[in-house]
């Protein structure tokens, strides 16, 4: 039976909400003003976009023969002593040079401003790039385990059943370090071996986010898959359709519908597990943000961006995920 | 045209039950034989049998020739040749009807996305459900969704029909035109293999009844002799019971 509520109730209720929700907002802006902590919102944006400036330098020593206006730039040619030519390009901002100058080595013709991508854009990118890779390799592992969970071959079953359990039963950070220490050393000095290239960081991560999911998507996959009723494969095999064709065309459609929810849980973790890859040197969303905390001091301020960023990536991701259900769920 | 020699099968999960015990029957092409019996007599496992859905344990069971127990033999193109009709339909939800009925010509059959359609609409107008092409199963009734899954078994151009009590999920006032639909398969001389209980169907339009009892076959006999003179005394109780 369900607690009934009297409209009076319920406006109080609802009242009390927003009025707790900003007593805890105002008790924490209070309490960092006890300690004095000077708020510095105006950094952050520092740390999407900044504004750099690029000095255009001679690498000759000679005179300026001429500045012309090529395009948007301007062209600066030198001639050198030894009767060289080297020419300079460089947006039309600021032109410091002029015609007949004597110039040495090192000295700045012209300058600009450039746009850079900041320390956060450039974490969340890396997050996100992780993550979509992760994402679509658990996919994978996962149909791909999810069925070898519920196949008749032993081997199959055995070794599906070995990789959840293995997986499931480890955390996440120590598989981390054992892809990365483990495994980057082993392949790395193999590699080394025949001709020394080396796979870099990221991909040790995005194997290690990759396989901890797909263990997870794997026991997903085998619950939709077992939830599909028996007479659907009954009915698939009778027509002559193999075992594979009933997989493809009338019982993984039907379980991806029920399995999408589960799924999105499982890539909203896998988007907030990326955090961990920091400690690898993978220069993600959360170790990017401790690197702007080490030269801003706004460690308020940041972590509370990114942590709204994540909630932006999470947020996103079960928006969409609902658009698919209800797209799905229509047809 | 199906040749079942001394077929046993023995269930062994949650208990151990033998399903069928030494059954033996021919059936001849263009045939039209009904099962009947009371319920947990072997019928459908029977019936499942022939299309290997259920593997026999022993004994043998050739379908135009073939030994369908022969590991060599790939069940696949048999069972395009077998088409089954079954109790709960089991059309796919997430296709149309017209889908349901084109799948596993393109899939199994192979054919062109045309031909297929071209085959689907005479088929769904022989059902008289042409009407319902695109439409989901879900928004069918039962008669209408059974008459789709025979369309659909149809649609592999079958040489055998198994039919598993079609009607038995059904309300009555949509039995009769599932057994519309059947007979006019019979009468275009389909082999068919009917398990059900609708004695009328049996005594109208079948050339032989088997009976069965307990994983066995008791008795196979014309409608006549078996409506009107059984020899078997667990016929005759059988149908004292039901008619």
């Amino acid at each position: 039976m369900e607690e009934q509520l009297t409209k009076k109730q319920i406006r109080f209720w609802s009242t009390s909400y927003f009025v707790i929700l900003f007593f805890l907002i105002a008790g924490f802006v209070l309490a960092t003003s006890q300690i004095s902590y000077s708020w510095r919102w105006s950094v952050v944006p520092t740390y999407f976009f900044s504004q750099e400036t690029i000095e255009v330098k001679s690498e000759i020593e000679g005179e300026v023969l001429s500045i012309e206006p090529a395009g948007k730039n301007t062209r600066i040619v030198i001639k050198g002593d030894d009767g060289n030519r080297e020419s300079y390009e460089a947006p039309t901002e600021e032109i410091l040079a002029a015609e007949g100058d004597l110039i040495f080595a090192g000295d700045t013709l012209a300058t600009y401003q450039e746009w850079r991508p900041g320390l956060l854009l450039l974490g969340l990118m890396m997050t996100i790039k992780v993550s979509i890779y992760a994402i679509i390799i658990g996919i994978l592992l996962g149909i791909i385990g999810g069925i070898g969970r519920i196949s008749a071959n032993p081997a199959a079953r055995w070794f599906a059943y070995t990789y959840v359990e293995l997986i499931r039963g480890t955390p996440l950070l120590v598989q981390i370090f054992i892809w990365y220490y483990i495994g980057s050393t082993l392949v790395n000095q193999l590699f080394s071996q025949y001709g020394g290239f080396e796979i870099p960081a990221l991909w040790y991560g995005v194997i290690a986010l990759a396989i901890f999911t797909g263990a997870y998507v794997t026991e997903i996959v085998r619950s939709g898959l077992q939830s599909i009723n028996v007479g659907q494969t009954e009915a698939a095999r009778s027509l002559g359709m193999t075992h594979f064709q009933s997989l493809r065309y009338i019982i993984m459609p039907q379980a991806m519908r029920r399995i999408l929810p589960p799924l999105a849980g499982q890539f909203i973790s896998l988007i907030k597990d990326s955090s961990l890859l920091g400690i690898i040197a993978i220069r993600e969303l959360t170790k990017a943000t401790r690197e702007a905390v080490t030269t801003s001091f706004a460690s308020f301020e940041l972590f509370f961006t990114c942590a709204a960023l994540y909630l932006v990536l999470t947020f996103t991701l079960s928006l969409f995920v609902q658009y698919l259900e209800r797209r799905m769920g229509t047809s | 045209m199906i040749d079942v020699q001394n077929v046993h099968k023995i269930f062994y999960a949650p208990h151990e039950i033998k399903a069928l015990t030494d059954v033996t029957v021919k059936i001849d092409a263009g045939e039209v034989v009904v099962v009947i019996g009371p319920s947990g007599s072997g019928k459908s496992t029977f019936l499942r049998c022939l299309n290997h859905l259920e593997t026999a344990d022993q004994g043998r069971i050739f379908i135009e020739g073939v030994d369908i127990l022969d590991h060599n033999t790939n069940i696949d193109e048999i069972r395009a040749e077998v088409g089954m009709v079954f109790q709960s339909f089991n059309l796919f939800p997430h296709k149309t009807v017209k889908e349901n009925v084109s799948l596993a010509q393109r899939v199994v059959r192979k054919r062109a996305t045309q031909e297929a359609q071209q085959r689907t609409e005479t088929l769904l107008t022989k059902v008289g459900i042409e009407e319902k092409a695109n439409v989901y199963p879900a928004q069918l009734s039962g008669g209408q969704q059974q008459r789709v899954a025979i369309a659909r078994a149809l649609a592999m151009d079958p040489k055998i029909m198994l039919f598993d009590e079609p009607t038995s999920a059904l309300d009555p006032e949509m039995i009769g035109e599932v057994l519309d639909v059947m007979k006019t398969l019979a009468r275009e001389g389909m082999t068919m293999v009917v398990v059900t209980h609708e004695m009328g169907f049996a005594r109208e339009v079948a050339d032989r009844v088997i009976f069965m009892d307990a994983g066995r076959i008791v008795e196979i006999g014309t409608p006549e002799h078996f409506f009107t003179d059984p020899s078997h005394d667990r016929t005759k109780i059988f149908l004292s019971q039901i008619l």
